[in-house]
């Protein structure tokens, strides 16, 4: 696969990115909760990219809410990925009444409204998962529930649209003489599904899992604004960006609150469609 | 092509030349952001301030406030107390009428304060009735509702006899739950009875129309008895929930005053602070944190008052809420005459780990993990986060922030489920008892666990007691109890209330402690000729 | 056609009582009492206003308690908004989204689609990857970021326009453009990735060849099937945009219905959520319907298969 040179300097970027997301935080001189005195200070040489109301440095909460954006966007994703591919192949293969049960139950998915079902998700496992993890070993991760709820809760309202288009991709390669042969000798279903299918079906999925991220993270920052985004003192990108967006104000606005994580979100956002689009590209000129 | 490209093109231009036609009239003479959408003008089931604001507009119990949030005759032109302070013969004005031209009479007022207390009516502040005797039991299904000792003898005069001498009692009837309904609307439109084409009051508005999430009309009513006092012809009191949002429609002119401090960016309001247009005063109303003392480590009184002196308030009013607030060392606000509010410990970091290690948890160590549960708001956030930072520092403790949605909160608190927790408690009427009976053992709003014999017999004892002085003293002792030894509770600061507008336009606006701005008291100033 | 139209109505049917019991049940289930308050809440009264709003009694009770009410016409009371009822409350909120969302509705269509087709048109050129970049830049952006820049910059920084409210043409521009925005690039890239493909196939090298300019070509030719997909998609846009956005209503103090589908959730208040999921849920049926019924007019295939 010979990626051209748009995507390599997109990848490049979103490399750096990466990089800067894991060691970043472990060279900045600040903690990501460590509060000062240096209240809502705009950029200098000591911060520089300002303070927030309590003191926090802005860059490293950057730093570290790239970690956690980035994350909460992989792990939801994936998790979409692996419902609605798995999904899509055995309603696509399945055909006929399977089929049309299934895609109606992602068509009711469809018509109900996503943060009706994240709220509740969230609202309904916070207490007990937490409770849950309490006496077990996993109690110092009890307070990631949430973390954790939104990884869950986010993959799972975008498993549908991939599951659709999984499937009718499914349903057209199950017509190829490859397939058809298999069949004929008598592999198994599961086989033909994960040796012959899938691959066939990757391309288009690493296509959308390009999309997909960036539309988790979108999702995941709105959640921050209502607050049931990540708890504090953990900090994603999406609530940096609403408790930036909270203090707009006519009179005095601490600009670099609003700035910074809304350059750094939108341009990771956009690093991904753009690399969505160059696979996308890529994808139709090996068809031809 | 054309068809379906102009098919919404069309529809957007029909709808535009629509809307010509659904504005919403001539400027109202007042428009004023009062907050969220009002959940229900029934004064029986109203229980949040700004719904009070509008049925303060609307219907006028025995008494009213003023500007000031002085209690002054309403419906009652005057009233009598026999010698032990029990019973309460309240005499109505002359010719009271209800908004479409029915006679007010005492009756009216029994039939209004018996529905409250009417276990079907489901009144979140039946309780508030609880003064007058055989209201408990009327309201706990153990009597019926003849039992409860208030009588109308005749249609101008109203009896009412009291378990113990409340000395606050007339000026309690001002009180939402308190206000007076229309029975005859009431009977025929059932729960439908405040929707403008059916709605009847008394007070000095009539309700002209209701918008959900967007306006309540008020217009004057020239029925009610003081008409002439009243000088604002049309009010609009906005629905509107982010505060920046409010914030943008005064400053741009189109809402002349913001009511609430919750309508004002906390940003801003040290940038606000020395604008004539800004009116900050006390508030009658607290803002504080529980801890369940059912479970370890808060079980511990200690390790409640290490957690409590640890605190810096000041850093809090100053950099987080920024609106001027008193900190608060006790739990009722300065301000109710002759009361003088215990003061708890000052913070004292030293002291603070000297009694954790009392406890026996040196510098923290082996403190079990704990969490501070707030509901969902950037304000208590930012004082959790404070918090958390603070305690880390002085005490070495490690405390988790969990933050809830309203719901779910609401469940953890009543449940226990958690070690700390943000509250607030405003106060319904101006005596410490709204704030300290809440501690009572057993009460509803106690949601700590808490419970001492003491503070509930001093509470009883002050309650029977006749002579203000005495009964006072004993309401400190017992609060001395709460914020002093036991400590159940860290009270934080007291609230600010902060109203907006411009005083050269408006008067009749009087920031007051039960922050108390009846509408039937403002009236525009008139334009001064330039010069 | 009549059979077409039963058809989908009859299958569309049992999606609607799926959707509508599962967001009652939902709603239901998630921790926490609608009539909970911050003063404690007698349990006495409690139960007895849940009994009054039927929601005693096990689950499969109060849902199948509900859907005999909605099969009657009656949508249910408001449980927080006491004494209005479902109906009510969504009648009065609707029209003021259906009003917004036209508008944004157009202006999405109206900029998406010659934005899409110019870029297309400059295919490889600079034009074509700045208005690609600038798309996916106004997806990209969160709405409750972009809708208070917008108030404070054309709000009080240029002065033109009113920051909030409702009942003035002035009130709506801001809204119905912050509301467009995300959308406007989504269309953009449909109508773009769309034409561009077409622009390939064979009947558009047929015409080239015959001397049809470019212009003619992107325009008249290649754009009907090539904004197939944007039909698709516009079907579930219609839906979303006409059911308004909490972040707008919020910002704009516009008295709309898509604040009701957070705060509803929020304040369990289990009625008045289920209807706006209906109401959502019978946009979205009907203008999947119209956008499929397009679909067959544009393409001349299908009409050829069906």
């Amino acid at each position: 696969m010979k990626l051209s040179r748009s995507a390599l300097v997109i990848l490049g970027l979103l490399g750096m990115l990466g990089i800067a997301a894991v060691f970043g935080p472990i060279f900045s001189p600040y903690g990501v909760g460590e509060l000062s005195d240096n209240r809502l200070a705009p950029p200098s040489a000591e911060h520089w990219l300002g303070t927030d109301l309590h003191g926090r440095d802005l860059m490293t909460r950057l730093m570290y809410g790239a970690r956690i954006s980035l994350l909460v966007g992989f792990v939801g994703a994936s998790i979409s990925l692996f419902i609605g591919v798995v999904y899509g192949l055995i309603a696509g293969y399945a055909g006929g009444r399977t089929d049309n049960r299934m895609m109606r139950l992602v068509d009711v998915l469809y018509a109900l409204p996503r943060i009706v079902l994240v709220i509740v998700l969230i609202s309904l496992f916070d207490l007990k998962l937490k409770s849950l993890l309490d006496g077990t070993f996993l109690a110092p991760f009890a307070t990631h529930a949430r973390l954790l709820l939104l990884f869950v809760g986010l993959g799972m309202v975008e498993w549908l649209t991939l599951a659709r288009i999984v499937r009718a991709q499914v349903l057209t390669i199950k017509e190829r003489p490859f397939v058809l042969s298999s069949r004929l000798i008598g592999q198994s279903t599961p086989v033909i599904l994960f040796r012959q299918i899938l691959p066939q079906v990757i391309p288009i999925v690493v296509t959308y899992l390009t999309l997909a991220l960036p539309a988790v993270i979108l999702e995941e920052s709105f959640l921050s604004f209502l607050g049931l985004g990540v708890q504090a003192p953990l900090a994603s990108w999406g609530t940096l960006l609403a408790d930036g967006a909270s203090m707009l104000n006519p009179i005095d606005t601490p600009w670099w609150l609003i700035v910074f994580p809304a350059l750094a979100l939108v341009s990771c956002l956009l690093l991904f469609n753009l690399l969505g689009d160059q696979l996308r590209r890529l994808g139709t000129d090996s068809e031809r | 092509m054309i068809f379906r490209r102009g098919l919404p093109g069309l529809l957007g231009l029909l709808c535009i030349f629509s809307l010509a036609g659904c504005g919403s009239g001539p400027r109202a003479d007042l428009v004023l952001c009062n907050g969220a959408e009002p959940q229900t003008l029934d004064p029986a089931l109203v229980s949040g301030q700004l719904e009070g604001r509008i049925c303060a507009a609307l219907y006028e119990g025995l008494t009213r406030r003023d500007a000031r949030g002085r209690s002054v005759p309403g419906a009652a032109e005057s009233w009598t107390v026999s010698p032990d302070g029990r019973t309460y013969t309240f005499t109505l004005r002359e010719n009271l009428r209800w908004s479409n031209g029915d006679p007010i009479t005492a009756e009216d007022f029994c039939y209004s304060w018996l529905r409250a207390l009417d276990p079907a009516t489901g009144s979140p502040y039946a309780e508030i009735f609880y003064f007058i005797r055989g209201a408990e039991d009327y309201q706990a299904g153990r009597a019926p509702a003849e039992s409860v000792e208030i009588a109308a003898p005749d249609a101008r005069t109203l009896v009412v006899r009291l378990k113990n001498p409340v000395p606050f009692f007339p000026s309690l009837t001002s009180f939402t739950t308190y206000l007076p309904v229309h029975r005859a609307t009431v009977a025929k439109h059932g729960d439908r009875w405040t929707r403008p084409e059916h709605w009847v009051g008394s007070g000095p508005y009539r309700l002209k129309g209701w918008r959900v999430n967007d306006r309540v009309a008020l217009e004057k009513n020239p029925r009610y008895h003081g008409a002439d006092r009243v000088r604002l012809s049309r009010i609009d009191a906005l629905a509107v929930t982010r505060a920046s949002t409010a914030f943008n429609l005064y400053s741009s002119g189109q809402a002349d005053v913001l009511l609430d401090k919750g309508l004002i960016p906390s940003l801003i309001m040290p940038k606000l602070r020395g604008r004539p247009d800004f009116h900050p005063a006390p508030l009658f109303a607290t803002y504080f944190y529980r801890f369940n003392v059912t479970r370890p480590p808060f079980d511990n009184p200690k390790v409640r008052r290490a957690f409590s002196l640890a605190i810096d308030k000041e850093a809090i009013v100053e950099r987080i809420t920024r609106g001027g607030e008193p900190i608060a060392l006790s739990l009722t606000p300065r301000g109710v005459p002759g009361y003088r509010p215990p003061a708890g410990p000052v913070a004292s970091p030293v002291t603070a780990k000297a009694l954790l290690r009392e406890a026996g948890y040196p510098n923290g160590q082996g403190f079990p993990r704990v969490s501070l549960l707030y509901n969902k708001s950037e304000l208590n956030e930012q004082v959790a986060v404070e918090i958390q930072a603070q305690w880390k520092r002085e005490l070495g403790v490690e405390v988790d922030l969990r933050n809830q949605e309203w719901a779910t909160y609401l469940r953890s608190l009543d449940s226990l489920d958690f070690e700390i927790a943000r509250s607030s408690w405003v106060g319904d009427y101006d005596d410490p008892l709204t704030f300290l009976d809440c501690f009572a053992t057993g009460r509803g709003n106690n949601r700590t666990g808490w419970s001492d014999p003491k503070y509930d017999s001093l509470l009883d004892q002050a309650q029977a007691d006749p002579a203000a002085a005495s009964r006072l003293r004993k309401l400190e002792q017992a609060e001395e109890i709460l914020v002093n030894q036991a400590m159940p509770i860290l009270p934080l600061y007291h609230f600010v209330g902060c109203l907006m507008f411009d005083p050269k336009k408006w008067d009749g606006l009087m920031p007051n402690l039960l922050d108390e701005h009846p509408f039937s008291e403002i009236g525009a100033r008139p334009p001064r000729l330039s010069k | 056609m009549l059979t077409f139209l039963i058809r989908r109505l009859l299958s569309s049917i049992p999606v609607v009582v799926a959707v509508l019991a599962l967001c009652f049940l939902l709603v239901r289930i998630a921790p926490g009492s609608p009539f909970a308050s911050e003063r404690a809440l007698d349990p006495r009264t409690k139960a007895m206003l849940e009994e009054k709003y039927g929601l005693s009694g096990s689950l499969p009770e109060q849902l199948l308690r509900y859907g005999f009410n909605v099969l009657r016409g009656d949508l249910g009371d408001s449980l927080k908004f006491r004494g209005r009822t479902v109906a009510e409350i969504i009648g009065q909120s609707l029209p003021r989204s259906l009003l917004l969302g036209s508008i944004s509705f157009t202006l999405a269509l109206g900029l998406g689609i010659p934005l899409g087709a110019w870029a297309a048109a400059h295919h490889g050129k600079k034009a074509d990857s700045f208005l690609n970049s600038l798309a996916l830049l106004t997806l990209s952006t969160p709405t409750f970021v972009l809708a208070p820049v917008s108030v404070l910059v054309f709000a009080f920084g240029l002065k033109l326009l009113p920051p909030a409210g409702w009942g003035t043409l002035s009130q709506l521009i801001l809204p119905a453009i912050c509301l467009a925005i995300p959308f406007i690039g989504v269309c953009a890239r449909l109508t773009r990735s769309g034409l561009l493909e077409t622009l390939g196939s064979d009947f558009i090298r047929t015409a080239r060849a015959k001397g049809v300019s470019e212009t003619n070509l992107v325009y008249l030719h290649a754009l009907r099937p090539a904004i197939l997909p944007l039909v698709a998609y516009a079907g579930p846009l219609a839906a979303n945009i006409l059911t308004g956005s909490l972040v707008i209503e919020e910002v704009f103090a516009i008295p709309g219905i898509g604040q009701f589908f957070v705060n509803g959730v929020i304040n369990r208040d289990v009625f008045l959520v289920s209807g706006v999921v209906l109401v959502y849920c019978l946009l979205l049926l009907l203008f999947n319907l119209i956008a499929d019924w397009l679909t067959a007019l544009l393409d001349p295939r299908i009409r050829v298969a069906s």
